[in-house]
């Protein structure tokens, strides 16, 4: 088989060449360097959901701190000496036995990085960002989450400047788990609202 | 124009061509104020190089469904309308 052409530029998919293409005109007009870019993916592989994970499981063992979390999802990170990030603002909504939120953006992939990392691909795909508003129960379902009738599913679409982290429902019979150990219920996307918290610690 | 929580208000229905914050699924629906959020940069000016001043109030919005499910959203204060 020949390989007369360039495997690089063929293999690499569309969005990344028009990236790469964007990133190139930025620096070239001085709107930004090499270095600012490297600095910021190196800031969002930095960031996982174990900081998220940390402040649901303080919001779950010190109601005053849920509170706090609830009013001001930026300061309650501070509190416990965690990175919210820059602006934008980001606002923690709380799940409860009658109400269940699911965040997504429909008009891009804005999400909580300081506090999640970056987003996961199904969260960027455009059957997630136009079914979560028009059948957010069958977008749960698949994920394997079946809600009953008698929760109020509350799609929250971060249009704008705003973030939205969600507070899962504490597990039944987790009342002897210590912290730390709550903090590895809570996954990523449990904080999205796409599951429950786990049940039990990961094995 | 300015609204409170609890607020009856439709969603601008018009074209704007260029980059909005406003998606299409919700122009020309009604909803009501659920939250009263800060006041950011207009993305429409500060999409092209402006400063995005002066700043536009942005208002948390539950749209108007006939189920028990319900969608909110953000929405810029110079997309509502009072009803």
């Amino acid at each position: 088989m020949s390989h007369d052409h360039d495997h690089a530029a063929l293999d690499e998919p569309a969005v990344a060449t028009r990236v790469r293409a964007l990133a190139d005109r930025l620096v070239e007009n001085g709107v930004l360097t090499r270095e600012d870019l490297r600095a910021r993916m190196d800031w969002l592989v930095s960031r996982t959901p174990a900081d998220g994970a940390k402040l649901v499981a303080r919001a779950w063992v010190d109601p005053a701190f849920k509170e706090r979390l609830l009013s001001d999802a930026r300061r309650a990170a501070l509190e416990l000496d965690l990175d919210p990030g820059p602006s934008p603002v980001v606002v923690a909504l709380e799940n409860t036995a009658t109400v269940h939120h699911m965040v997504v953006c429909t008009l891009c992939s804005c999400y909580p990085k300081a506090l999640l990392g970056p987003p996961p691909d199904w969260y960027k795909s455009l059957p997630y960002r136009s079914r979560a508003v028009s059948d957010p129960r069958g977008v749960l379902r698949e994920f394997g989450l079946e809600l009953s009738e008698e929760t109020e599913v509350r799609v929250v679409d971060s249009t704008a400047d705003i973030r939205y982290l969600v507070i899962p429902r504490r597990p039944a019979g987790s009342e002897a788990i210590p912290e730390e150990d709550l903090a590895s219920l809570v996954t990523r996307d449990s904080m999205i609202g796409v599951a429950p918290a786990l049940d039990s610690l990961p094995a | 124009m300015s609204f409170v929580v609890g607020e009856h208000v439709r969603v601008s229905d018009r074209a704007h061509v260029g980059h909005h914050r406003t998606p299409g699924y919700v122009k020309g629906r009604s909803g009501t104020i659920a939250r009263v959020h800060a006041s950011y940069p207009n993305p429409e000016t500060r999409a092209y190089g402006a400063d995005g001043l002066p700043e536009k109030r942005l208002y948390h919005v539950v749209v108007d469904g006939d189920g028990a499910d319900s969608v909110y959203l953000d929405v810029f204060e110079h997309w509502l309308e009072a009803t």
